[in-house]
């Protein structure tokens, strides 16, 4: 196991998980988030959460997560997260912060596959006439001057 | 350790006030030097240039500095506070991480006490601000529309930001009720502004704007503040203030980017380190003459710590709406913000309606949320909320309370050894009740906007972390830390500019007033010039 990265046996591990906690889904035209390429990006995307999706990872481990089947895969996952763990926690923000950014995934999603800047985006006005019907009214704030010369 | 050549006045912090007082001050052609503990930003560092932009929020740019865990950054022990402080540390201050969200205290907020039979009254009154509010509107760049019959008149020099599919989608609401609402006031320029660009919709504005379009102090008052002669130093970080044998302000020793120390003689010294960074400065300035911590005489440095409790409360409707392309910030309502005794409690809140998120963020806040299942369901799920989200804050008003303060931690210090701030706080019976009104009210409007799965989060995600009220200002010694113009009661050389010195915090988004404070506090000071001291 290396200090600062999580070893084949851990990323092994992780594919399951990550596999279970956000799986492919062909009608939709989705990979999973085992799916090499984000697998890849989760792993690399760790960082200094390191310690506690190692933690995670552990923890699922150790409730006998590899003999499961599939639907009680996902039981247990939403059993732990649902305890708001910092470890599952962290794992599910690292899972969800790469496979969100995957150009197939944003695709599916009718997004464009790219950073905001600097094309950024567009934004329409809107309905101002809304505002007709709060136009107008008679002010809302106190005036204290008028409040305390009383 | 060095010493350094004396100047006339030492700003310590170049955030949001620093900024403000250096550019006001600069015209006086004082030798005006600036220490700041972080580094400049640069716009290409800013997430939305790249595509982890989302996950960024939770790394290098989130807006708690014990997650962020730069090397610029202190550490908070905030384990007594189910609130979180939000900071940022680096020239522009919180300015570089905040929502851009603009609104001004209200005039009842500034006469609590008079009017309401509560806490405390400034010593100043909002008229007393509200030339420095403009003047500071104008610096900074506001966006708004003006006639809001919710606030008191004001002129924002650009037009508001787009209402947009989500602004309508409230407003349609909010009309259905009969309740106040308005496009909010934002510093994001929505047109070209004094040299910057117009906003782009980049998304989320808190972690910076690569676009420049949001206005932090980094490129509003400090361009023009070194123009005019200011020093801007980075990478200092101020250890402690020294006073002379007169018990006035000799100076500060700090640490520059190589952890030298060094000592900065000065006239004038000039605390702007927010609401947290001020009283830990001040109570790890404690010498033989000031044993409890400078300018602490009234036992008040620390206390009356008000954090802003702001429950956030969303949900989802059918109609596909902005997501997370453009600005959070979008409409704000004034209904509840005023005093009416039969809601059971007195002082009110600011409603905030936001758009919404992008891609990874939607996933990552409504998973916590225990919205958002893991597993075959995520995907139908998932879509039935991403670009579907309304979110309303309830942005309350925080009394002032003795007991909630910050004090030094006696184990935990930053990279330099200097103690790191420890937080004490609890949120009041009145502040709870104003919360739970306010959660309902916002209930109320997301299901006439025809939100369902509706979630609230009190505390735990989205507050806020706004500074305020550890110097309170006041005439009297006994009660208040500085003066009515912002010097210290205790020590007539040293000023604090920042929301330390707020007597109350309002109900609202407080860098608009903490700004327009900090202005009127240089102004005070340059009229006094002559006789500063006495």
């Amino acid at each position: 196991m290396g200090n600062d990265s999580l070893s084949a046996a851990e990323i092994d591990a992780l594919r399951e998980i990550a596999g279970t906690m956000v799986p492919a889904d062909a009608a939709l035209g989705v990979p999973g988030a085992d799916d090499p390429a984000i697998l890849a990006d989760i792993v690399k995307s760790i960082g200094r959460d390191l310690p506690l999706v190692r933690k995670a990872l552990a923890e699922i481990a150790a409730r006998s997560f590899g003999s499961l089947d599939r639907d009680k895969r996902e039981a247990l996952i939403n059993d732990m997260y649902a305890s708001r763990g910092a470890p599952i926690v962290a794992l599910g923000r690292v899972v969800l912060g790469a496979y969100y950014r995957d150009d197939r995934v944003l695709l599916a999603l009718k997004q464009e596959a790219r950073a905001p800047f600097p094309k950024g985006y567009t934004l329409e006005q809107g309905d101002w006439a809304l505002l007709d019907a709060v136009r107008g009214r008679p002010p809302l704030w106190r005036d204290d001057r008028r409040e305390l010369a009383k | 350790m060095s010493g350094n050549e004396r100047v006339d006045v030492l700003i310590i912090g170049s955030g949001a006030s620093g900024a403000a007082v250096a550019w006001s001050l600069a015209e006086t052609k004082m030798r005006i030097l600036c220490l700041e503990q972080g580094d400049w930003m640069k716009s290409t560092d800013f997430p939305t240039n790249g595509r982890d932009w989302e996950a960024r929020r939770y790394g290098d740019f989130d807006i708690f500095p014990n997650r962020r865990g730069r090397d610029t950054d202190y550490p908070v022990n905030d384990d007594n506070s189910p609130m979180k402080v939000a900071n940022f540390n680096g020239v522009g201050g919180g300015t570089v991480i905040y929502t851009a969200h603009w609104p001004r205290m209200h005039p009842s907020d500034f006469k609590v006490k008079s009017l309401d039979g509560v806490a405390d009254d400034w010593p100043i009154d909002y008229w007393a601000l509200e030339r420095f509010y403009e003047e500071n509107d104008r610096m900074m760049g506001v966006s708004g529309l003006p006639g809001d019959p919710g606030v008191p008149p004001r002129n924002p020099p650009m037009p508001p930001i787009p209402l947009g599919k989500t602004g309508s989608h409230y407003g349609r609401a909010m009309n259905r009720l009969g309740w106040h609402w308005w496009p909010s006031d934002t510093t994001i320029a929505t047109t070209p502004y004094e040299g910057r660009a117009q906003c782009i919709n980049l998304g989320h504005c808190t972690p910076g704007c690569a676009q420049g379009a949001k206005a932090s102090t980094d490129i509003t008052y400090w361009p023009l503040a070194i123009r005019a002669g200011v020093e801007l130093r980075t990478r200092c970080r101020v250890r402690e203030i020294t006073t002379d044998e007169h018990g006035m302000a000799a100076g500060a020793i700090y640490y520059d980017a190589d952890g030298k120390e060094h000592f900065q003689p000065a006239e004038v010294v000039i605390v702007a380190c927010n609401g947290v960074g001020t009283p830990r400065l001040l109570l790890n300035s404690a010498s033989g003459r000031f044993p409890n911590g400078l300018a602490n005489s009234s036992g008040l440095v620390g206390r009356n710590l008000m954090l802003h409790p702001w429950p956030m409360i969303s949900g989802y409707v059918e109609e596909t709406l902005d997501g997370g392309r453009a600005p959070i910030t979008n409409l704000w309502s004034k209904q509840f913000y005023e005093t009416d005794t039969s809601r059971g409690f007195v002082r009110g809140y600011t409603l905030q309606f936001n758009r919404g998120m992008g891609p990874a963020n939607q996933a990552i806040t409504s998973a916590a949320a225990g919205q958002l299942p893991w597993g075959r369901d995520h995907h139908r799920v998932y879509r039935e909320m991403f670009e579907h989200r309304v979110g309303i804050g309830v942005a309350c008003d925080d009394l002032p309370e003795e007991h909630n303060r910050v004090t030094l931690d006696p184990g935990l210090k930053d990279s330099h050894g200097i103690p790191a701030p420890k937080i004490d706080y609890a949120i009041s019976d009145n502040t709870r009740r104003m919360m739970e009104h306010g959660i309902a009210r916002a209930e109320e409007i997301l299901t006439a906007a025809g939100a369902k799965r509706l979630f609230c989060s009190r505390t735990a995600l989205n507050s806020p972390g706004h500074l305020l009220g550890t110097a309170r200002m006041g005439s009297d010694p006994e009660r208040s830390v500085v003066n009515e113009w912002g010097r210290c009661h205790d020590v007539k050389n040293l000023f604090i500019v920042d929301g330390s010195v707020f007597v109350t915090g309002g109900g609202v988004n407080p860098t608009s007033t903490i700004q327009a404070v900090a202005l009127y506090i240089a102004d005070q000071m340059k009229q006094r010039l002559a006789n500063l001291f006495d």
